[in-house]
C-alpha cells in the first residue's frame, strides 16, 4: 500500500530527450507539438501571403513571375488552411478536452500521436513540389480540373499530401470522438459539457463524413490524370463541374471544421471575462449542431457561376441564407451573456470580441453572396477575398489566439505579459481591417482573384492593403514573443484559478497541470459543471 | 510497465506512430516517384515499412491485450474508433458512388441535348447520345480520334456478379455463424466457420479477378473506357481492395483463434472485423444494384 502511494508520488515522472516527443502517449505534449507546428505553418503560409501583397503592390509584374505568384496563392491557402488552422484546432483540443472532461488522456494516445507526425511529413511532400519540374501547385487550393491536371511532377504530390492530411484528421477525429464519449469524469453528462467540447465532437463528425469525400475527389483527379478514366473530362461522358460538387461537398462543411472551434473557444472566454454564466447553453448546443447539419446542403453556393439548373442555383440560395438563422443564435447569445455582466478586458476577451464583430462581417458578406444573382457579380473577385478572409483572420484564427492568451498560464504556470497581449490585439486589429476591409471595394469594383496584375484604378487601394498586410505580418512577431516568455517562464506566477471567474474542470488542475491531468475521475456536480 | 490510473489504462510511449508516418511518406514518395516514370522501388520499400509498422504495432496492441491490460472502457473506445472508421470508408465510396449517380442523372443526359445545358451537345457532340451502359463516349461520335476505348460489351448482372453476391452473402452468414460458435466457447466450430469466411472471401477476389480479365481481353471494357469504365472500375476496384484487406484481417483473426486468443465475452477484435466485413458486403449490395444491375 505504502509502496503505491509513494509510486503515486512520482507520477509525475516524465519521458526525457527527443523521444520525449518522438515517441509521445501524452495529450498535452502532443497537444503542445501541434500549436508550435501550427505557429511554424502561419509564418510559412504568411511569408508566401507576403509576397503576394509584394507583388501586387503596384500594378505589373514587380518581383515573382506569374506562375509563381499562383503557386503562392495556392500553397498560401493549403498550408493556412490545413498546416496552420486545423493543427491549431487540433491541439487546443489536444490540450484541453481531457481537462475539461475529468479524463488522463485522449481514448487512443498512441493514434494521436500518429495524427500529429503526420502533418511535418506531408507538408514536406507538399512543399517539395517547389522543387520539381513543373513547380508547385498553381491551380488555386480547390484544385478544379483541367487546370490542376496541368501542374508538372509536383502533381501526385499534391494529391498524396492530400491523402496524407485526410488521414491524419479522420484519425484525430476518431480519436476525439472516442473520448468524448467514453471517457467522461462520473457526472459530467453530455449537458454539462464545456461548449468548446460540444463544438469539438460536432466538428470531428464533420471531419470524418466530409475528409474521405475530399479524398475520393482528389483520387479521380489522379486517375484522371495517370490511368485515362474520364470523371472529368466530358469527351468521355463525364464532367469538370462534378469535381467542383464533389469537393464543395467537403469544402463547406471543412469551413465549418474551421470555424467552429473557434465558437467553443469564445463561448467559454466570454463567460469568464462577463462574470456570468453562458446565455442559452442547450441552444448554443443545438445551433452549433444545425449548422453542421445545414452545411452539407449549400455547397453549390460556390459554384453559383458554372450554368447550375435553376432548381439547384434556388436551392442552394435558399439554403445558405438558413444558416445564418442558428449562426444568428449564436451571435445574439453571445451579446446576452455580456449584458449587464460585469466585464472585463483581458487579452483574451479582446480578441473574442474580436471574433464577434469581425465574424458578422465576414457573415454579412458571406449572406450577399448567398443570394444567386448578386453572387454573378461577386465571384472570384476580390469581394469573396475579403469575405473568407474576414471570416478565417479575426473569425477563427482570432479564436485561437483568445484560446491560447486564456489558456496559456494553464499551460505554462505563469501569466502572459498583458501589455504585449493588448498591443498584439490592437495592432492586429488595425492592420486587419486595413487588410481585407479594402478588398470589399476594389472587388466590388471588379478586381478579380488569383492574378498578378490589376488595371491601374486599383493601385490606390492595393497599396494601403499590402501596407496592412505586412503591418498584420509583423505584428503576429508580438505573439511569439508572449508565447516564448511564458515557455521560458518569465512572467507572474499563476494560480490554479488563473482567472477570478473561471468555471470547469480544467482550472481545478494546478498551472501546469501535472502529467497525466486526472489520475483519479473527478466527481462533477451541476455546481462544478462548465455551465 | 505501463500506467494504470485506477480506472483508466494509458500505453507506454510507442516507437509505432512515428514508425508509420515514416513508411506512409515514403509510400507516398515512393508512389510519386513512380507515377513520373522515375522507379517503383522507393514505392516497394515504403509499403514493406507499412506492413512492418502494422505488424509491430499491433503485436503490441495483442499483448497488451493478452496481458489483461484492457479493461472494458478501453473496450469501448476501440469500438467507437472501429464503427467511426468504417463511416469515413462509407464516405469515401460515397463520393465514388455520388460521381457515378451524377454521371447517369446529369453529365450524360447533359451532353446528349437534354435539359437546360444542351449547347455542349449542340456545338460539339451533336450525334452524341444518352444510353447507359455508356459504350460510346461523345467524343468517338465525330470524326476525330477518341481518346477512350469503345466497349464491345458490358458485364451483365446475372453472371459472375450475381454469384459473387450469393458467396458475399454467405460469407456474412459464415462470419456470424463463428460469432455464435464463439460466444458458445466451441473453438473447433469457430475455426471452422472462420476458415468457411476467408475461403469465400477468396474465391469472391478470384472470380472477381477472372471478370476483370474477360473485360480486359474479350469486352474492351477498360479503366480507359470513358465514365462508364471508370466508374465501373474504380468502384468494384475499391471494393475488391476491401474484400481483399477484411479477408486479410479474418485470416489473422483465425490464426489468433487457432492459437487460443479471445474469450466468449472478450473478443473486440474479432467483432471489429467481422463489422468490417459486414460493411465490405452491405457496399457491394450497392455496387450490384447501381453498377451492375439497373
Ligand atoms: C464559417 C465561416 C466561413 C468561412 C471559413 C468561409 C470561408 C469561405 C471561403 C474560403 C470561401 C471561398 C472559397 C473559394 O472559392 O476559394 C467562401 C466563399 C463563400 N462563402 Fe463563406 N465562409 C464562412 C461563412 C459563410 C457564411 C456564414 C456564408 C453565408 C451565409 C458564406 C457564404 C459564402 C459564399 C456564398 C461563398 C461563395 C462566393 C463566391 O464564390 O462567389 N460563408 N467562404
Ligand atoms: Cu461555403
Amino acid at each position: 500500500m505504502s509502496e503505491a502511494v509513494a509510486h503515486d508520488d512520482h507520477h509525475d515522472h516524465k519521458p526525457t530527450g527527443i523521444g520525449r516527443w518522438l515517441f509521445s502517449t501524452n495529450h498535452k505534449d502532443i497537444g503542445t507539438m501541434y500549436l508550435v507546428f501550427s505557429l511554424i505553418m502561419f509564418f510559412v503560409g504568411g511569408a508566401m501571403a507576403m509576397v503576394i501583397r509584394a507583388e501586387l503592390f503596384q500594378p505589373g509584374l514587380q518581383f515573382v513571375d506569374p506562375q509563381f505568384f499562383n503557386s503562392m496563392t495556392t500553397v498560401h491557402a493549403l498550408v493556412m488552411i490545413f498546416g496552420a488552422l486545423m493543427p491549431a484546432g487540433v491541439g487546443l483540443a489536444n490540450w484541453m478536452i481531457p481537462m475539461m472532461i475529468g479524463a488522463p488522456d485522449m481514448a487512443m494516445p498512441r493514434m494521436n500521436n500518429m495524427s500529429f507526425w503526420i502533418l511535418p511529413f506531408a507538408f514536406t511532400l507538399l512543399l517539395l513540389t517547389f522543387f520539381m519540374p513543373g513547380g508547385a501547385p498553381a491551380g488555386g487550393w480547390t484544385m478544379y480540373p483541367p487546370l490542376v491536371l496541368q501542374l508538372g511532377d509536383g502533381f501526385p504530390f499534391l494529391i498524396f499530401a492530400v491523402h496524407f492530411l485526410g488521414v491524419s484528421s479522420i484519425m484525430g477525429a476518431i480519436n476525439i470522438i472516442a473520448t468524448v464519449f467514453n471517457m467522461r469524469a462520473p457526472g459530467m453528462t453530455f449537458m454539462r459539457l464545456p461548449l468548446f467540447v460540444w463544438t469539438w465532437i460536432i466538428t470531428a463528425f464533420l471531419l470524418i463524413a466530409s475528409m474521405p469525400v475530399l479524398a475520393g475527389a482528389v483520387t479521380m483527379l489522379l486517375t484522371d490524370k495517370y490511368f485515362g478514366t474520364a470523371f472529368f473530362n466530358a469527351a468521355g461522358g463525364g464532367d469538370p463541374v462534378l469535381f467542383q460538387h464533389i469537393f464543395w461537398f467537403f469544402g463547406h462543411p471543412e469551413v465549418y471544421i474551421l470555424v467552429l472551434p473557434s465558437f467553443g473557444i469564445i463561448s467559454q472566454v466570454i463567460p469568464t471575462f462577463s462574470r456570468k454564466p453562458l446565455f442559452g447553453y442547450a441552444s448554443m448546443v443545438y445551433a452549433t449542431a444545425s449548422i453542421a447539419f445545414l452545411s452539407f446542403f449549400v455547397w453549390a453556393h460556390h459554384m453559383f457561376t458554372v450554368g447550375m439548373p435553376l432548381t439547384g442555383e434556388l436551392f442552394f440560395m435558399y439554403a445558405t441564407m438558413s444558416i445564418a438563422v442558428p449562426t444568428g443564435v449564436k451571435i445574439f447569445n453571445w451579446m446576452a451573456t455580456m449584458w449587464k455582466g460585469s466585464m472585463t478586458f483581458e487579452t483574451p476577451m479582446l480578441f473574442s470580441i474580436g471574433v464577434l464583430f469581425m465574424f458578422s462581417i465576414g457573415g454579412f458578406s458571406g449572406l450577399m453572396m448567398g443570394i444567386t444573382p448578386v453572387d454573378f457579380q461577386y465571384h472570384d473577385t476580390y469581394f469573396i477575398v475579403a469575405h473568407f478572409h474576414y471570416v478565417i483572420v479575426p473569425g477563427i484564427i482570432y479564436g485561437v489566439f483568445a484560446g491560447v492568451y486564456y489558456w496559456l498560464p494553464k499551460w505554462t504556470g505563469v501569466m502572459y505579459d498583458e501589455k504585449l497581449g493588448k498591443l498584439h490585439f490592437w495592432l492586429s486589429t488595425i492592420s486587419v481591417n486595413v487588410l481585407f476591409f479594402p478588398m470589399h471595394f476594389i472587388g466590388l469594383a471588379g478586381m478579380p482573384r488569383r492574378i498578378p496584375d490589376y488595371n491601374t484604378i486599383f493601385t490606390g487601394w492595393n497599396q494601403i492593403i499590402s501596407i496592412g498586410g505586412f503591418a498584420f505580418g509583423l505584428s503576429q512577431l508580438i505573439l511569439v514573443w508572449v508565447v516564448i516568455k511564458c515557455a521560458r517562464g518569465q512572467g507572474e506566477k499563476a494560480t490554479d484559478q488563473v482567472w477570478e471567474s473561471a468555471h470547469g474542470l480544467e482550472w481545478t488542475l494546478s498551472s501546469p497541470p501535472p502529467f497525466h491531468s486526472f489520475t483519479t475521475p473527478p466527481q462533477v456536480t451541476d455546481a462544478t459543471a462548465h455551465s | 510497465m505501463s500506467d494504470s490510473h485506477g480506472a483508466y489504462y494509458i500505453p507506454e510511449p510507442s516507437r509505432w506512430p512515428v514508425v508509420g508516418s515514416m513508411a506512409l511518406f515514403t509510400t507516398f514518395v515512393g508512389a510519386g516517384l513512380f507515377l513520373n516514370g522515375v522507379t517503383p522501388v522507393v514505392l516497394y520499400l515504403g509499403l514493406a515499412a507499412v506492413i512492418y509498422m502494422f505488424y509491430g504495432w499491433f503485436s503490441d496492441v495483442i499483448k497488451e491485450s493478452m496481458g489483461g491490460n484492457y479493461n472494458h472502457q478501453v473496450d469501448i473506445s476501440f469500438r467507437w474508433g472501429m464503427s467511426w472508421f468504417i463511416f469515413s470508408e462509407v464516405m469515401f465510396f460515397a463520393a465514388f458512388f455520388g460521381a457515378l449517380f451524377y454521371a447517369r442523372v446529369y453529365s450524360v443526359p447533359w451532353l446528349a441535348g437534354e435539359g437546360a445545358k444542351f449547347a455542349t451537345h449542340e456545338f460539339l457532340w451533336p450525334d452524341f447520345q444518352n444510353v447507359w451502359p455508356l459504350i460510346t463516349t461523345p467524343d468517338m461520335t465525330t470524326a476525330l480520334t477518341s481518346h477512350f476505348t469503345l466497349i464491345k460489351e458490358v458485364i451483365p448482372a446475372w453472371g459472375i456478379p450475381a454469384i459473387n453476391t450469393a458467396i458475399l452473402l454467405a460469407s456474412g452468414g459464415t462470419i456470424t455463424f463463428a460469432h455464435w460458435a464463439l460466444k458458445k466457447n466451441n473453438r473447433k466450430a469457430l475455426v471452422l466457420w472462420m476458415a468457411a469466411t476467408v475461403i469465400l472471401g477468396a474465391i469472391f477476389l478470384f472470380l472477381q479477378a477472372e471478370e476483370y480479365i474477360h473485360a480486359y481481353h474479350e469486352l474492351d471494357l477498360k479503366l480507359t473506357s470513358g465514365i462508364y469504365g471508370s466508374t465501373f472500375f474504380m468502384l468494384t476496384g475499391f471494393h475488391g481492395f476491401h474484400v481483399f484487406m477484411g479477408a486479410t484481417m479474418i485470416l489473422i483473426i483465425t490464426l489468433r483463434c487457432l492459437k487460443g486468443h479471445f474469450t466468449a465475452e472478450d473478443h473486440f477484435a474479432f467483432e471489429g472485423v467481422a463489422w468490417y466485413w459486414h460493411f465490405v458486403d452491405v457496399v457491394w449490395l450497392g455496387l450490384f444494384i447501381f453498377v451492375y444491375w439497373i
